[in-house]
């Protein structure tokens, strides 16, 4: 396996190991906010779906700026955690979903998180793909790779 | 917190308290209690040990300090650094109050007026199935409360040396679960002293017994020669006897131990009944603990004491037992003194008269079966010299490390790599070439149009004096075309040579930029920090340990003459070779040129080879702090030392290692990253010398970092920031 290929298997074991993401937005003010999303993400890396109410902060931050961030880690609370955790930034556009590519990222996202499906489907939520055009994988505290998808 | 724990006397030591008082401990318990006369004991259980490190953090500090990179790419350079950062946290961080308080209640009382002998007893010792003797440290005649406390700190370290790393990390035992009792015991001070091995490792029908005279440390430690007796295991009948030169023996200094000449009055040698008496009693200890035992013992008159007691481990010498080379990774004193005299009495002079005679001959007159058995004969003189390197000079590098460590026990600063600002300003062979290099570029500078003239080979207009110390740099180094000292080639106006003294030229004059440091003030502080009958021995390892911090860079230089004379008479083959592939000894020609070793391969996978079509990029890559600053700059990847002509002042310099015969560049680079590790590795010597940020140990710096780069290089704490060049 060589080093791109290395990389891509640490960012896609942690991503299909973690269900919890923080997500980035900025308000129009320029206001920076963040928070929890239940997210999944696509085998190819290209993208990371996640749900929100329209009601939301986020949903109304990322309508006035696409761009985001996500930040997914499996840290356990632990002291060890500062060399032995892994955390992957991933930095991209987002995109509201709608009609077949909706109906296909509900699909997934249910597989991953069945207890979320009631959420999913309600009309008030709000179903985001975040097309990621960069990774930023960190491990043993201060070793940062960058992997550019689709490069 | 059970402070009853903390502190026990060996009575309240159970056989199975492994874990509470570490296998020297609760075999010393057994025997106290079976009868056996044992030093007077004191023991600081794993649970003192466990309850400072958790006041203090430690034992995350330590785990985030060993995992920055996956131990098995650091280099064993990395992990001596890595242990003595370790070791600087055991020595400065504060003992909790309780346990101080405990510790003064149970240790200075019995310890007052009495000489203590602090031992490791660290539990993984007999649950490993392997024998950790000599890895872990103990200090014989420590006096005073105050330097019990530091002896037991230094103790508790000793579990995070580089040779105990290693030989867990062999043994396949988790840092993590480590912890270490520590015997405080009354020092007795036998007339003779020794070790018995109940059976052989030789023969299973026999027994060993060697004894010094004087303390036992002279046996453990290999400062004295032992006298030795075979024994018959059943009837303890003396089979054979080796006998020793006693004139020498180890005896309590102030603090400490020194090596004195023997008294003429000393006891002749030990009687055959006290031989005998050592082996039934060594045979009474295997009953005791059910198998054979390796006892170290010491004897006053007729009277025996058993200073420890442990199994052995092996009854053959086993293959598989690596301790010894982790245990060679720590020379003493004494044999470093021995090997510096070697080095710079014999085989360095020897190297640069051989390196002189190589240089004096002239080819021109050999017939090419006479060129073939000169290539032959320098091929061998250089693997030689190369093989001397390996055995002499790379343990000789351990006096700077000797030195570091003691220096940080007595000063204890605040930064662990204080020690190198006493070892730096001391000459150099490649710093005394770079002085030579810049005083060039002053005259170049100094001399409207002269930096013209040099360019454009225009060598006659350069002054008289400038011409003058030019030839003289060429005569000494060489052009710096091939990265060979000494070697030359091509056209001086195209060598690496005038390009180097125009970049140097065309900067602003300045001096190699230390940091300002008051050497002097370092140095008396260290040496005053010893009693006055010490200083002396101070002031002598303060020498070897320049003395070492010096060769790191000079043995390079030498072993590159004489791998360039080695070249010259390559070349000079190869080239008859060219002109005439099919003269009469052309086989001889081939097969000498095969005997020399290809180049240093260049790495395999270059940033330029990663970066090629590949999402990947480095962000932040971690290494080594090896010089503390900051600095931005342009990279500079130096493979090949054609890569050197084109190093332009302000670049960070990136390679594999800064190779001595590439120093030349140094003080026009703002940074140094290198691919290997280590502190005391020459290119971090080099760029402290310069007051240059360097990080070492980066094992991806030539994967991905490519020249033009934008670099960040944090010295402080050893991360390198790379911004790609913008394509």
């Amino acid at each position: 396996m060589d080093a791109q290929e290395t990389v891509r298997h640490h960012i896609h074991t942690l991503l299909t190991g973690q269900r919890l993401a923080t997500l980035s937005t900025c308000s129009a003010e320029g206001h920076p906010y963040a928070s929890l999303v239940a997210f999944d993400s696509d085998s190819d890396l290209s993208g990371m779906i996640f749900a929100t109410s329209r009601a939301t902060r986020k949903f109304a931050n990322l309508s006035h700026q696409a761009r985001a961030a996500m930040l997914v880690d499996n840290s356990g609370n632990v002291k060890s955690d500062i060399y032995a955790a892994m955390a992957v930034t991933a930095l991209g556009v987002t995109t509201e979903l709608t009609g077949a590519a909706e109906d296909a990222a509900v699909t997934r996202y249910i597989l991953k998180h069945p207890h979320m499906a009631k959420f999913v489907q309600a009309p008030s939520t709000a179903v985001l793909r975040l097309a990621v055009d960069v990774y930023y994988l960190v491990n043993r505290f201060q070793k940062v790779m960058e992997y550019h998808v689709g490069r | 917190m059970s402070d009853d724990k903390l502190i026990l006397p060996l009575a309240a030591i159970r056989p199975d308290d492994i874990a509470l008082a570490g296998g020297k401990g609760c075999a010393l318990s057994r025997l106290d209690r079976a009868g056996f006369q044992v030093p007077f004991t004191m023991v600081v259980t794993t649970v003192a040990y466990q309850h400072f490190v958790d006041a203090n953090g430690l034992q995350e500090k330590i785990l985030l300090e060993l995992n920055r990179k996956p131990f098995a790419e650091m280099r064993w350079e990395e992990i001596w650094d890595a242990a003595l950062r370790i070791r600087g946290m055991f020595m400065n961080h504060p003992l909790p109050t309780d346990l101080d308080q405990a510790l003064q209640q149970t240790l200075s009382p019995p310890f007052v007026d009495r000489p203590a002998v602090i031992r490791s007893s660290a539990p993984q010792e007999d649950s490993a199935g392997a024998s950790f003797a000599g890895i872990h440290e103990s200090y014989v005649n420590v006096r005073g409360h105050a330097a019990v406390l530091d002896h037991i700190r230094r103790v508790w370290a000793s579990l995070w040396s580089d040779g105990a790393l290693l030989y867990r990390q062999e043994l396949g035992l988790a840092p993590e679960s480590s912890a270490m009792a520590v015997l405080v015991q009354a020092l007795v001070v036998g007339d003779y002293s020794g070790v018995a091995f109940t059976v052989s490792p030789m023969h299973a029908d026999q027994s060993v017994i060697e004894a010094v005279p004087g303390l036992n440390q002279g046996l453990v430690d290999g400062l004295v020669a032992p006298e030795r007796w075979i024994l018959d295991r059943n009837t303890h009948a003396i089979v054979s006897h080796t006998a020793a030169d006693r004139s020498q023996s180890v005896v309590p200094a102030d603090q400490g131990i020194r090596v004195a000449a023997l008294p003429d009055d000393a006891p002749q040698g030990l009687s055959s009944s006290t031989i005998e008496a050592v082996a039934a009693l060594a045979r009474r200890i295997e009953s005791l603990f059910g198998s054979p035992q390796d006892v170290e013992w010491t004897v006053v008159d007729a009277d025996i004491t058993v200073l420890q007691a442990r199994p052995v481990t092996t009854t053959a010498a086993s293959e598989d037992d690596k301790r010894g080379w982790y245990l060679s990774l720590r020379r003493s004193y004494e044999n470093l003194q021995q090997l510096r005299v070697k080095i710079e009495d014999d085989l360095i002079p020897a190297m640069i008269r051989e390196a002189e005679e190589l240089a004096a001959i002239d080819f021109a007159p050999f017939s090419d079966i006479e060129l073939a058995a000169e290539v032959r004969r320098r091929v061998d003189r250089n693997q030689h010299w190369s093989n001397v390197y390996w055995a002499d000079f790379i343990p000789y590098a351990h006096g700077a490390r000797l030195f570091g460590q003691i220096y940080n026990d007595t000063i204890k600063p605040e930064n662990p790599y204080e020690f190198a600002d006493l070892l730096t300003d001391t000459p150099m062979a490649s710093l005394k070439r770079n002085r030579h290099l810049e005083a060039l570029a002053a005259g170049v500078r100094d001399v409207p149009g002269a930096a013209d003239d040099l360019r454009r080979g225009r060598m006659d207009n350069l002054p008289a004096s400038l011409r003058s110390s030019l030839d003289t740099f060429v005569a000494q180094y060489g052009t710096l075309s091939s990265g060979i000292t000494g070697d030359s080639e091509g056209a001086l106006t195209e060598s690496t040579l005038v390009r180097l003294i125009l970049e140097l030229a065309a900067r602003p004059g300045q001096s190699p930029a230390r940091q300002s440091v008051d050497h002097e003030a370092l140095v008396r502080r260290f040496i005053d920090a010893f009693s006055p009958e010490e200083r002396d021995w101070a002031q002598s390892l303060l020498d070897l340990a320049r003395s070492s911090y010096r060769l790191r860079d000079d043995d390079n230089i030498h072993l590159g003459r004489i791998e360039a004379q080695a070249h010259r008479a390559v070349r000079e083959a190869a080239a008859r070779l060219a002109n005439d592939p099919t003269t009469e000894d052309a086989d001889a020609l081939r097969e000498a040129l095969s005997l020399m070793p290809p180049a240093k391969p260049a790495p395999t996978e270059t940033a330029e080879k990663t970066a090629h079509g590949s999402g990947l990029q480095a962000r932040q890559l971690v290494g080594q702090p090896a010089g503390p600053g900051l600095a931005r700059g342009r990279a500079r990847v130096v493979t090949a030392p054609q890569d050197l002509k084109a190093f332009q002042s302000g670049e960070i310099l990136i390679c594999d290692a800064v190779d001595p015969n590439m120093t030349f560049v140094v003080p026009l680079a703002a940074a140094v990253v290198e691919r290997r590790g280590g502190m005391l590795i020459h290119g971090a010597i080099i760029a402290r010398e310069y007051g240059l940020p360097c990080v070492t140990g980066v094992p991806e710096a030539l994967q991905f970092i490519r020249s033009g780069d934008h670099v960040t290089v944090d010295g402080y704490l050893g991360i390198v920031i790379i911004s790609p060049a913008a394509t």
